[in-house]
C-alpha cells in the first residue's frame, strides 16, 4: 500500500481499484456502493430533495473537524433546510499527487462518522488524481437525495412579526478556520468549528409547528447577516436583530475583535436560521433547546417594516445600523 | 454578545448620552473628528452616530492608512506585481484598494496569475522569505505609528536571518504632522479631536498634547469600545462647553503618558523622517517614515528604483475631501452610485477603516 497519493490513483486502473478496495469501500460499506456500478438504484419516495456542495477548505483540518466532516454535513445540511430528511449522498474526491494516504483514511473515517450519524448513506462516488502543484491536497464534492418532509413556503411567505430564531453561537466556524489559517490558535483553545448535521433540529421543528416555519436557512458563507440579507432583498418587510440577543460565544468574539472581523459575517457550518410565526416561537424554541446542537438557541429579532429591504440591527448600547450583505470575503484590518 | 463587558455594554449609557446631551445643548452645534479609521468602524458598528443629539457631528480624520495613501502609490505597486518574481505581502485592507483605475487592485492582480498574499503579521513575509528564496518578497508597510515598530522589528528580523530576498515598500506616515496640516488649512471646521488609542499606545498620550497648547484645540485619547468611545466624547463636550480645552487620556489601560519606548527605540533605530504624500493634504515634511541606509538592502524603495507616477486622483472622488472632514462621504456625487463596497473607486470605500465605506454598510443607505 503507497503512503502517498500518485497520480497512478487516479488513473482508472489498478491503482485507482486498490484505492477504492482498500480505502472507500470499507469506509462506507453498503449494499448500495458495493455494487460498484456507475450509478446506484434506490428505494425512492414520491418527492424527492436534491442538492450539491463543493468543498475546498484550507486548511483541510481545522479545530472541530476536517473537510470529511465538513462535506457531509453542508450536503446533509441543505437537504435538511429544504424540509427534506437526508438519505443517500454521492461522494467525489479530487486528490493531488503526494498526498498523505493517511490523511486521506483520516478523512474518510470523519466522513464516515458523520454519515452514520446524520443517517446518510454514501451510494456513489468518484475519484480523480490532480498533478502536484494543482490542487490543495484534497477537494471534495458530495451530491445528496433527500425526501421531502415539509413543503416550506420559503421567504415570500414572510410576514411582519414574524420571529428569527438562531439555533446557536454565530460564526463559530468562520472564525475558527480564520485562526487555525493564522496559526493563531492551539489544540486546547475553546475556538472550535460548529460543523455538524442538523438533521434532528430541522425534523424537531418541522414536527412541531410544521405551519408556523416560513424558512429554515443555515448561514454557511457570509454568516447570518448575509443569509438576513437574502430574505430580505426586494421583499416588502425588514428584520431587526437585537444585538445581546444574538449569542456568540466568547471565544468567536475574542477571535472577531482580534482579527478585526465580525461574527455576524463568519460562518457557520452546524446553525439553523428559523423564521416562524410570531404564536410558535416560544414553542419551537423550547423543541430547538431540547434538541442536540440546539441547546443555546435563541430569538435573535424580529420582521418589521420600517426599512423594507433592509436588515437593522439595535447594538448592545442601544444604538442602531444598518446590517448589510458581505461584499467579498471579509479583509482583516491593519490595526 | 459579552454582555457583562464593562467596555462593550456601559450600564450607564442613559446617564452618558443625557451629559453628552446637555453639554452639547450648551456649546452649540459641536464637530469632533475620530482621527483613527478603527474608531471610524467602531462608531459605525455600536450605531453610536444615532444616539447622539443632532447637533454633535462625528467626522473621519486621515487615520485610515489606506484611504490617505495616493491613488499613484498603488498604481506604483500595481505595477511592481508584474516583475517576474516578486511576491507582494500586504495587510487585508490594501488588497482591493484601486489604484487610478476603478476595477484594479492586487485582488485582481492575483486572479490574473500575480504573487499577492494577506498577512496578519509582518513576520509571515520574513517566513515567506526563507520559505521562497527563489521569490523577491516585499512587505507592503503602511499604517502609522501602531504597526512602524512591528514593520522595524521584521527589518531587524530579516537582517538577522541574512534574507536578501525580503524589503519592505515602507510608506508609513506619522499622525501629529498630518493633524498639523489639517489644522492649519483654511477650511478646518472641527472643535475637538478623539485621539487614536493604537497609535498612542506607541507615541504616548503626551504626543497629543500639542492640540490644546499649539491651537486651543481639546483631545481625548480613547480606546475602542463602545464605553470607551462614550466617555471620550463627553470629555470632549465637556471641555468644548467649558472653553477650557486640554488633552485627557481615557485609553488608560492601554495608553501611558510616554508611550511604548521600546518600540519607539525600534522605529528610531530602523526609520528616519522623510516627507510623504497624503491624499487630500498633499506632501507633508517629516509626515513618513523611510528606512535608514544602513538597512538599504531592505528597502524596496532602493531595490526597485520606484518612484510614484504624477498624480493621478480619480475624476469625481471626493475622498481627500473626506479625509479632511471637509465633506461627508454621502456628499460625494459617487457615494453609493458609482462607487460602493462591490465597486469601490476610492479608498475610503474599499478600506476596512474607511469613512465611505462605514457610512454606506452602517448608514441609512
Amino acid at each position: 500500500m503507497d503512503t502517498h497519493i500518485t497520480l497512478d490513483h487516479g488513473s482508472g486502473g489498478s491503482k485507482t481499484s486498490e484505492l477504492i478496495g482498500s480505502i472507500l469501500l470499507p469506509a462506507f460499506k453498503n449494499p448500495a456502493l458495493d455494487q460498484l456500478g456507475d450509478g446506484a438504484v434506490l428505494e425512492g419516495a414520491s418527492r424527492l430533495v436534491f442538492s450539491t456542495d463543493s468543498f475546498v477548505v484550507s486548511p483541510w483540518r481545522f479545530p472541530g473537524g476536517d473537510i470529511g466532516k465538513l462535506s457531509v454535513c453542508g450536503t446533509v445540511n441543505d437537504l435538511c433546510m429544504a424540509g427534506g430528511i437526508p438519505k443517500y449522498l454521492s461522494l467525489s474526491l479530487i486528490l493531488e499527487e503526494g498526498f498523505p494516504m493517511a490523511d486521506l483514511k483520516t478523512i474518510t473515517g470523519s466522513i464516515e462518522a458523520q454519515a452514520r450519524e446524520a443517517g446518510v448513506t454514501i451510494v456513489t462516488g468518484d475519484t480523480k488524481v490532480v498533478e502536484a502543484g494543482k490542487g490543495d491536497g484534497i477537494y471534495i464534492n458530495t451530491a445528496g437525495i433527500g425526501f421531502l418532509k415539509s413543503d416550506l413556503p420559503g421567504r415570500s411567505a414572510i410576514r411582519p412579526g414574524d420571529a428569527i430564531l438562531l439555533s446557536g453561537s454565530a460564526g463559530c466556524h468562520g472564525a475558527a478556520v480564520m485562526m487555525a489559517r493564522s496559526g493563531l490558535i492551539t489544540n486546547e483553545s475553546p475556538l472550535v468549528s460548529d460543523c455538524r448535521p442538523l438533521h434532528q433540529l430541522s425534523a424537531a421543528v418541522l414536527d412541531a409547528a410544521p405551519d408556523a416555519i416560513r424558512i429554515l436557512r443555515d448561514p454557511t458563507r457570509g454568516g447570518v447577516a448575509t443569509t438576513l440579507n437574502e430574505f430580505t432583498e426586494g421583499m416588502s418587510f425588514s428584520i431587526e436583530l437585537d444585538s445581546p440577543s444574538i449569542p456568540v460565544a466568547p471565544a468567536v468574539e475574542t477571535a472577531c475583535d482580534m482579527l478585526g472581523l465580525d461574527p455576524l459575517y463568519c460562518a457557520c457550518e452546524g446553525r439553523m436560521l428559523v423564521v416562524c410565526s410570531p404564536e410558535s416561537a416560544e414553542k419551537l424554541l423550547t423543541v430547538m433547546r431540547n434538541t442536540p446542537g440546539g441547546e443555546e438557541a435563541a430569538c435573535i429579532g424580529h420582521v418589521t417594516q420600517e426599512m423594507p429591504g433592509k436588515v437593522l440591527l439595535r447594538t448592545a448600547i442601544g444604538g442602531r445600523r444598518i446590517l448589510s450583505k458581505l461584499s467579498g470575503a471579509q479583509l482583516p484590518r491593519i490595526c | 454578545m459579552l454582555y457583562d463587558h464593562p467596555f462593550k455594554n456601559p450600564k450607564d449609557v442613559p446617564d452618558l448620552l443625557g451629559k453628552i446631551r446637555s453639554y452639547a445643548q450648551k456649546a452649540g452645534p459641536i464637530r469632533l473628528m475620530e482621527v483613527c479609521g478603527t474608531h471610524t468602524m467602531a462608531i459605525a458598528r455600536n450605531g453610536i452616530k444615532s444616539l447622539l443629539p443632532e447637533a454633535l457631528q462625528l467626522l473621519s480624520g486621515p487615520g485610515c492608512p489606506v484611504c490617505v495613501t495616493p491613488a499613484n502609490y498603488m498604481d506604483m505597486i500595481l505595477e511592481l506585481t508584474g516583475i517576474p518574481g516578486v511576491h507582494i505581502v500586504s495587510y487585508g485592507d490594501l488588497l482591493r484598494v484601486p489604484g487610478s483605475r476603478q476595477g484594479d487592485h492586487l485582488l485582481a492582480r492575483k486572479s490574473r496569475g500575480a504573487l499577492v498574499d494577506m498577512v496578519y503579521s509582518p513576520i509571515e513575509a520574513v517566513d515567506m522569505a526563507e520559505r521562497y528564496p527563489d521569490q523577491q518578497i516585499v512587505f507592503l508597510g503602511v499604517g502609522f505609528e501602531t504597526t512602524a515598530p512591528g514593520t522595524a522589528a521584521c527589518i531587524l528580523e530579516a537582517a538577522q536571518r541574512g534574507l536578501k530576498n525580503f524589503s519592505v515598500l515602507c510608506l508609513l506616515k506619522k499622525t501629529e504632522p498630518a493633524l498639523r496640516t489639517l489644522i492649519e488649512a483654511p477650511d478646518f471646521a472641527v472643535d475637538g479631536f478623539l485621539c487614536p488609542g493604537h497609535v498612542a499606545a506607541i507615541t504616548g498620550s503626551q504626543a497629543f498634547a500639542f492640540l490644546p497648547k499649539d491651537y486651543h484645540l481639546p483631545g481625548v485619547v480613547a480606546g475602542f469600545e463602545s464605553a470607551d468611545l462614550l466617555y471620550a466624547i463627553l470629555e470632549l463636550v465637556e471641555m468644548i462647553a467649558s472653553k477650557k480645552p486640554g488633552l485627557r487620556n481615557e485609553y488608560t489601560r492601554m495608553v501611558r503618558p510616554n508611550g511604548n519606548p521600546a518600540a519607539r527605540r525600534l522605529m528610531d533605530q530602523v526609520f528616519q523622517d522623510c516627507s510623504s504624500d497624503w491624499r487630500g493634504l498633499g506632501a507633508i515634511e517629516n509626515s513618513g517614515y523611510t528606512l535608514r541606509d544602513e538597512y538599504a538592502d531592505w528597502d524596496a524603495w532602493k531595490k526597485f528604483s520606484l518612484k510614484p507616477a504624477s498624480v493621478r486622483e480619480i475624476p469625481g472622488c471626493c475622498c481627500g475631501q473626506v479625509i479632511r472632514g471637509v465633506l461627508t462621504p454621502p456628499d460625494c456625487p459617487l457615494f453609493g452610485q458609482t462607487c460602493s463596497p462591490q465597486n469601490p473607486v476610492g479608498p475610503c470605500m474599499v478600506s476596512g477603516e474607511g469613512a465611505c465605506a462605514a457610512a454606506y454598510q452602517y448608514g441609512s443607505h
